[in-house]
């Protein structure tokens, strides 16, 4: 019981921050806090996957002489495209908020919905 | 010993999440925004990926950050404002219920550094032997992201273009366009 | 923020160390952590940290725009030339092993010039960023 506790708390505190992002992204109505809760998503995602290559007693995936057991290097390397690909997705939301900001003069999710509904 | 340095870490980033949450200050949210990812990073290093807290640490706390910070300097407006029209309690429920299903699904999953576990065993496991032989690359990162997988590194390349081009579409021209009035007689 | 001495000499002093860092990052990514992503982000914080402490206009005099234009294309580009040549040379697209006289030496230079592309790709792209971004904020 308490092995299976030791082994899992891992999983159990990223699933948490998980959902303190997703929480973040749907119940607050300001644009640049959805940006950045979606941001604290997705690298809690990759924190997840990033800790499934772990092995006990491995090292670093670089071979040397010096070690013989090594982590998994293949969540290292999909994560570093995700990554990536979570920076330009953040950057072009960053972008689209500049522009609703100078169409709509406000960057509140309700006003901005009352806005469009008005017309 | 690398288990407490994993909790006390891990726990530091639950507090950095509800900070974030909470925060009304968007100026302090984009501070705790860049903590949060060198928190990150350090436990990459925790975790054997160094590359990977490489690129967490300079691209999170570096760029995120810095567009975070210009776009609020760009809008000029520092605080949320307290919404009592969206209902809190629907949001809440559905990430109960998805965090329960996801505990739910980790009870399969082998425990944290298993020697034995599933994704060790053939693929990587043959990617460890033969990646120096077959390509002259002592670090197994760069062997398998350029040359066993460098299909998927064309696609990222392409997609950070892409961003960028969009950026440039949407942001490129020099004056201000407004486009809806404020007033209320519209 | 010129005006503030501490920065503008730490910054004079540190700019060209970063931008060293990243070109020791970018070509020993084979032998310690490292590639091309790393080294391309790096780069772009070294001209971010610059263009903070003196303004945009010295950091559109240090790199003009159209230069980091042409760059973030002649990475890809760069790229997918590797791919096209080793088509004709006779292999597979992106098989590095016929760029060069055994399979070994040819998958080593292939690695080395795609990652100088992703390289120069990420850090155009990252500057570039900034730049579109910067120039949205009104002066005060």
């Amino acid at each position: 019981m308490i092995e299976y506790i030791v082994g899992h708390i891992n999983y159990w505190l990223i699933v948490a921050i998980m959902m303190v992002g997703l929480y973040t992204l749907m119940s607050r109505s300001n644009l640049i806090k959805k940006l950045a809760g979606l941001s604290m998503f997705q690298t809690a995602v990759i924190l997840f996957y990033v800790s499934l290559g772990k092995v006990t007693g491995g090292t670093v995936p670089i071979i040397s002489e010096e070690y013989s057991v090594y982590s998994n290097p293949l969540p290292q390397v999909l994560m570093l495209t995700a990554i990536v690909v979570g920076v330009a997705t953040t950057a072009l939301g960053f972008a689209l908020v500049i522009r609703i900001k100078e169409a709509y003069n406000s960057v509140e999710e309700n006003e901005i919905s009352a806005m469009d509904e008005k017309e | 010993m690398s288990l407490v340095v994993n909790l006390v870490l891990l726990v530091f980033l639950l507090v950095m999440a509800l900070a974030v949450l909470k925060t009304r200050h968007l100026f302090a949210m984009a501070m705790l925004f860049g903590l949060y990812s060198l928190l990150v990073a350090g436990l990459f290093v925790v975790l054997d990926a160094p590359d990977v807290a490489f690129t967490e640490a300079a691209v999170g706390t570096g760029i995120s950050t810095v567009l975070m910070l210009v776009t609020l300097a760009s809008i000029k407006d520092g605080h949320e404002l307290v919404s009592t029209q969206k209902s809190r309690t629907a949001p809440l429920i559905i990430c109960i219920i998805m965090g329960g299903l996801l505990i739910y699904g980790t009870h399969d999953i082998a425990e944290l550094g298993d020697p034995q576990s599933a994704p060790h065993m053939q693929v990587a496991a043959r990617y460890i032997e033969k990646g120096q032989e077959e390509t002259g690359v002592p670090n197994l990162v760069t062997a398998v992201l350029a040359s066993y997988r460098g299909f998927d590194t064309l696609g990222e390349v392409t997609v950070v273009l892409t961003a960028g081009i969009g950026v440039l579409m949407l942001l490129g021209s020099r004056k201000k366009l407004r486009i809806k009035e404020v007033s209320n007689g519209k | 923020m010129a005006n503030d001495l501490i920065l503008r000499v730490v910054t004079k002093w540190l700019s060209p160390i970063i931008i060293l860092f990243a070109l020791y990052v970018q070509f020993h990514g084979d032998y310690s952590p490292g590639g091309g992503f790393q080294a391309g982000v790096i780069f772009s914080s070294a001209i971010l940290l610059y263009s903070l402490t003196y303004g945009l206009d010295a950091a559109l005099q240090l790199i003009p725009e159209y230069i980091l234009r042409i760059g973030a294309s002649l990475g890809v580009l760069i790229y997918g030339g590797v791919g096209v040549a080793s088509m004709i040379l006779g292999g597979n697209f992106l098989n590095y092993s016929v760029l060069a006289s055994t399979p070994v030496a040819g998958q080593h230079l292939g690695i080395i010039i795609i990652e100088l592309g992703v390289g120069i790709t990420v850090a155009s792209v990252m500057v570039l960023l900034f730049f579109t971004f910067a120039r949205r904020v009104a002066p005060e």
